[in-house]
């Protein structure tokens, strides 16, 4: 850690969302004094992604009102945009990148934030169906938003009953869509939540009148002049105007690959944020980290660990002592409820549910594993999140069964095993 | 239009003015540092949370019950709490100085 910084050295961040550009800031703040240099593919001034399928897709909002940060915050702290500028390839032998179109710049220290992109499955048709949409970009929102104008049916189906497709499914509803969700697991979000929640969010959207259709194995697409037929395992078939594929991502590690840096399910990081070569970091949603709280090595994909990562890798680069020990939080509003979560739930043995007295859309569940607890999901119910994310950080010891009593007040002095 | 004074951690001071938009916005156009906004102002986060000065506490719109109760355990939470995000700005906020919490 004796590296000293000075004016002359050099920091190039791949990928200016939400990961890149706090990483960016968060380096001024550090104190380095060199140059910084963002780069990626996307031509728009950085943008938060979480709106893309809320308000920005169903409010019509310019993406002005969803920037990480104004123009001008970039002049100040002096760090240089290349918007519309991608990476064909990182060479760490010479430290220096090159671009798609030709150009190459050296680097003392490279960040990479290189993200994920949405994954569309191999399903027999799908690359002839015209209509066809992920949401993964700005870009992606509003080609969603014109194809609906488009149409006047507006028959839209949302492959993948996931947090994206869930988002998408009831902004789209708000803009008048007819919206089927097909699923491929037995229930929706069956692999982040607890069956009680699957129940609820597969309520609330059908007393919004999207049909959510669970156990639905998409097996073929056809495509007609005039719309699309997804025709799934158990023979059944449907008629779509537009199609959106919420099933998931691959992350960008192809730069990484190339420039032979370790990559285990995501580019492998330690607890600075550092990859397997000394001058390069990794942040956000493609890096696999190691997580203290859980004792294992994970892949996250979210704004807490982007940002989180991003201030580590920061302050590692400026030579100071910086460890990752984040409780991860991460949230989704859809029509007028808020999901909180905070915790990673994964390998939960009990998932209790907590009800409030007259209350039927606020309540949380609470994942344990023994007396140990994992995660909170709070349903419009900001408090239960924040106390659950105070018990995580605390690891204070919950009496489970004051938790269920709707009558004992949601206190820590209440709940807290004495 | 209304004059809105930030005061950071590291006491600098930023003055700043708008007639729409939240306080947030506002603090984020104006690099406010420790307004990280990470939710980008739907009050999931507690990222933009500000100590307003006491004599405009009454001239504000009341904290709706999410955001009460991410402020009451939030970090550096008083009575004087609010998070920028849901601050509309108003005529009424003119002159007021509003203390970065974190």
């Amino acid at each position: 850690m004796s590296e000293s910084i000075s004016s002359e050295s050099i920091c190039l961040i791949i990928g200016a969302s939400h990961a890149g550009v706090n990483a960016a800031f968060a380096l001024r703040k550090e104190g380095w004094t060199g140059s910084i240099q963002l780069y990626d593919a996307d031509p728009l001034l950085p943008y938060h992604r979480p709106p893309l399928s809320k308000a920005y897709l169903s409010g019509g909002d310019e993406i002005e009102k969803h920037l990480l940060k104004s123009a001008q915050s970039y002049e100040k702290e002096q760090i240089d945009l290349h918007l519309g500028a991608k990476v064909s390839a990182i060479d760490p032998k010479e430290k220096k990148i090159t671009l798609a179109n030709g150009r190459s710049q050296v680097y003392d220290k490279l960040v990479m934030a290189t993200g994920a992109r949405a994954f569309i499955p191999p399903i027999p048709g799908i690359e002839k169906t015209t209509h066809l949409f992920t949401m993964r970009t700005a870009e992606d929102s509003i080609q969603i938003r014109k194809a609906l104008d488009q149409h006047e049916q507006k028959r839209v189906l949302i492959i993948g009953g996931g947090y994206i497709g869930l988002e998408t499914a009831a902004s789209l509803r708000k803009l008048g869509a007819e919206v089927t969700v097909l699923e491929r697991e037995e229930r929706l979000l069956a692999r982040v939540t607890a069956p009680e929640l699957s129940q609820f969010f597969q309520a609330l959207h059908q007393s919004n009148e999207v049909q959510i259709l669970t156990g639905k194995n998409v097996v073929a697409a056809k495509t007609t002049p005039s719309h699309t037929e997804i025709i799934c395992a158990d023979g059944s078939r449907y008629i779509a105007d537009i199609i959106v594929v919420g099933v998931g991502i691959r992350v960008n590690t192809e730069l990484a690959a190339e420039a032979d840096l370790v990559i285990e399910n995501g580019i492998r990081v330690d607890s600075a944020a550092r990859t397997s070569d000394q001058d390069i970091y990794a942040i956000g949603d493609c890096t696999l980290h190691y997580n203290p709280h859980y004792k294992r090595f994970i892949r996250l994909e979210c704004v807490q660990n982007a940002v989180d990562q991003a201030k580590i890798a920061a302050a590692a680069i400026c030579g100071k002592e910086a460890t990752y020990d984040s409780i991860p939080w991460f949230w989704s509003d859809q029509y007028d409820v808020k999901l909180q979560i905070t915790g990673l739930s994964t390998g939960y043995q009990e998932a209790l549910v907590r009800k409030e007295e007259g209350e039927a859309v606020r309540f949380s569940i609470w994942y344990f594993r023994e007396d140990e607890l994992l995660a909170v999901d709070a349903i419009n119910h900001a408090r239960a999140y924040m106390l659950g994310m105070k018990f995580l950080k605390t690891g204070q010891k919950i009496d489970k069964t004051k938790l269920l009593d709707p009558k004992v007040e949601l206190k820590p002095a209440n709940i807290l095993q004495q | 239009m209304a004059k809105i004074t930030f005061i950071t951690k590291d006491q600098e001071t930023i003055v700043a003015e708008a007639d729409s938009g939240s306080v947030m916005e506002l603090a984020v156009a104006h690099n406010v540092k420790g307004i990280d906004a990470d939710c980008g102002g739907v009050c999931s986060c507690a990222t933009c949370h500000v100590h307003v000065a006491a004599d405009y506490m009454d001239k504000l719109e009341a904290a709706g019950e999410i955001e009460k109760d991410m402020l009451e355990f939030a970090d550096n939470a008083s009575d004087f709490s609010r998070l920028s995000c849901q601050m509309k700005i108003t005529e009424a906020m003119d002159g007021m100085v509003l203390n970065v919490a974190n």
